[in-house]
């Protein structure tokens, strides 16, 4: 059992023919993703990378059958690509786009709320993968091992990191879900959990946060309202950044002393969470709670 | 990215929102000149002399004076031109001034306090007004959240009048001012989604004995992501005001901020960046800065990103740990060893490599000939250029 994706997935490519998109196509046709084409306005009708091409993302739904898409389109074009992609009824979106203006999705996300059948996981993330399944994203597959730890994280690389402590100590995984790091995004923290809480297929969660914002915290209450049955553990980066400097992602900053590390740390270990001291530690404080 | 005051000013006014008359300058030279414009245009004696630096807390810093006639306030002129200002946010070492904005002084009855960002919690931009202008608005915020009136924008349809009306009444305005406020707010969230700012913030915002809503500090911010469509305020940016370095990894679009430590880091990634300062320091290390190559880095922008790290004097030890995605290992490993080769390195080098076309990257590095420690994983390669730097301190 897994979330999100899987066997049943049928994958476009929303910017197919640019560089990112062909090399990651091909990276997740070879780990095995059921990818049915790829949508680039003005190219409908050929085919790139082996994959047929549409003009549209209704074409593409029609056409191939597609119910998931990952976006690869740069940043002027990528919240209009998401809102299309909505629009076509797709129901899983996946944005690996970094740059995206927050006008734009503040403007996205609102429209989303008229297409309660799709999700949207991202912008700025490094996607959604199904070990074993079914990968949508960038991330590298040969890191994976299927499984029965869900992982959510906020970081890209910092997600690869938890995910390949995990499998080098023979902990499989069922989902591992990179919502990203903007300010403004489609799943955040409690969705994914609420996910994971539903799944039969995941026993427990390996939930990477980072400095800026609430979400880890309002994630730890959720998790001691919520998740009694499921152990979680934890890691925060950006113990050491200097306030008030925007750390690479939009959201990692700490801003009028809110969102430092030691405040989600605290809150997670309140809700019972087990915090991870270093990142080194991710897979080994997930592996003393099984 | 940051502007000036006066910027900020000039780009409300174009959007109609009042602001007191004044001029700019970037010598002394061009003092004199300039409070003779604004004493004559206004008619009046007073004028004001605040520096222009990209700081709050200017004027207990002492970069914000009144002046009463033109000798008087070229006398400030002169000596807040160049001076070091210290503020609470520029550090000890304070911003020379090297601009100033000279504008007329005006009677005013009250200082109210004006914000607009993004609240993260909502995805919305929040406006938010205070009776409590001119103070430090973070102290108010925390003692007395219930000074701090709020309205919250539907993306969909803009700020509204009825929003505007309703904070201008909760701020204790009457008759005409409440006019003045209504349009004051409506033009300033008009200005605010245009030119996609991401924190604009009027302290204070005055209501001058005429019963007019005015704006007589701004400060204003922008999404960097959204400069693209704005090659306007682009041209706002004043580089003097940044770190060189930072100015520098901004060319070759780095995230790089300068730290104190002796440790060069090159990642992939903010939460992996952070991450790896956290692993450095936990092992007895200090970051010398935190570095994210970001995704699509090309094999020139790796260089830059190297050549930034060692041209910083501090800096004993380098660790590059990447875990490719989007990057290729062998992207890094090419741009690192461009480097090297054409800036030389003069202390140890550490590199972990994983992920995307990992075995290319390791093979690149061991052809290269370069001494290059190689690390098993993130701890081995924190543990190592820590002692390889001189071990903890």
């Amino acid at each position: 059992m897994s979330v999100l994706c899987g066997k049943q997935t049928r994958l476009i490519v929303q910017g197919l023919t640019g560089s990112a998109g062909s090399f990651h196509a091909k990276q997740m046709v070879e780990y095995g993703t059921n990818v049915v084409g790829g949508v680039v306005p003005g190219k409908g009708g050929t085919s790139h990378e082996g994959l047929p091409v549409f003009d549209t993302c209704f074409e593409a739904r029609e056409k191939a059958g597609a119910n998931a898409t990952v976006i690869y389109v740069p940043p002027p074009g990528a919240a209009d690509a998401i809102m299309e992609a909505a629009a076509a009824g797709i129901a899983l979106i996946v944005c690996i786009t970094e740059g995206i203006p927050v006008r734009d999705m503040m403007r996205a996300k609102q429209f989303l709320k008229n297409y309660p059948g799709s999700t949207l996981i991202g912008p700025n993330c490094p996607g959604v993968i199904t070990p074993g399944e079914c990968k949508i994203g960038i991330m590298p597959g040969y890191i994976h091992k299927p499984g029965t730890v869900g992982l959510v994280s906020r970081s890209g690389t910092l997600t690869y990191e938890g995910v390949d402590q995990l499998t080098r100590l023979g902990i499989g995984q069922s989902t591992c879900i990179g919502i990203g790091g903007d300010p403004i995004k489609g799943v955040d923290f409690i969705d994914a959990l609420t996910l994971f809480a539903n799944d039969p297929g995941t026993k427990a969660v390996l939930m990477m946060g980072e400095i800026g914002g609430d979400s880890e915290e309002r994630a730890a209450a959720w998790i001691k309202d919520n998740m009694r049955d499921k152990p979680v553990a934890a890691f925060i980066a950006g113990q050491t950044a200097p306030p008030g400097k925007r750390m690479g992602h939009a959201g990692a900053i700490i801003s009028g002393g809110k969102g430092a590390a030691s405040d989600k740390i605290a809150a997670l270990q309140a809700a019972g969470i087990k915090v991870a001291r270093t990142p080194a530690e991710m897979g080994l404080t997930l592996q003393s709670l099984l | 990215m940051k502007i000036h005051e006066y910027q900020g000013k000039a780009l409300l006014a174009k959007y109609g929102v009042p602001v007191p008359y004044g001029k700019a300058v970037t010598s002394l030279s061009d003092a004199e000149a300039a409070i003779a414009d604004v004493m004559k245009t206004t008619g009046g004696e007073v004028v004001v002399v605040k520096a222009q630096i990209h700081a709050g807390g200017r004027g207990k810093g002492g970069g914000v004076k009144v002046a009463k006639g033109a000798a008087a306030a070229l006398d400030w002129a002169k000596k807040i031109y160049g001076m070091q200002l210290v503020t609470i946010q520029t550090g000890p070492e304070g911003k020379k001034v090297q601009r100033l904005l000279i504008e007329q002084g005006l009677d005013i009855a009250r200082e109210l306090y004006l914000g607009m960002t993004l609240d993260r919690a909502t995805g919305r931009v929040t406006v938010m007004a205070s009776t409590e202008g001119g103070m430090e608005i973070e102290e108010v915020a925390h003692k007395t959240p219930e000074k701090i009136l709020k309205e919250s924008i539907d993306p969909a349809v803009g700020f509204q009048p009825f929003q505007a009306r309703r904070l201008a009444y909760a701020l204790g305005l009457k008759g005409d001012e409440v006019k003045s406020c209504v349009k004051f707010l409506t033009t300033m969230a008009r200005a605010y989604d245009e030119l996609d700012c991401s924190l604009v913030e009027i302290n204070p915002m005055v209501v001058l004995k005429s019963g007019q809503v005015l704006a007589l500090d701004a400060k204003m911010n922008f999404d960097d992501n959204a400069l693209f469509r704005h090659p306007e305020l682009v041209e706002l940016h004043d580089p003097t005001e940044e770190d060189p370095s930072e100015l520098e990894a901004k060319k070759f679009d780095l995230s790089y901020i300068a730290l104190d430590g002796t440790i060069g880091c090159m990642v992939n990634g903010a939460g992996l960046a952070m991450s790896t300062m956290d692993i450095i320091k936990n092992y007895g290390g200090q970051p010398a800065n935190f570095l994210d190559v970001g995704g699509g880095a090309t094999q020139a922008k790796v260089t830059a990103a190297f050549k930034i790290i060692t041209a910083d004097p501090q800096v004993k030890g380098i660790f590059v740990n990447i875990f490719g995605g989007i990057m290729k290992c062998d992207t890094i490993a090419s741009g690192v060893v461009a480097a090297v080769k054409e800036v030389g390195l003069k202390v140890p080098l550490v590199v972990r490599l994983e992920g995307t076309n990992v075995k290319e990257g390791r093979a690149i590095l061991a052809d290269s000939g370069l001494a290059v420690v190689s690390a098993t994983d993130m701890a081995d390669g924190a543990k190592k250029i820590v002692e390889l730097a001189g071990g903890a301190k």
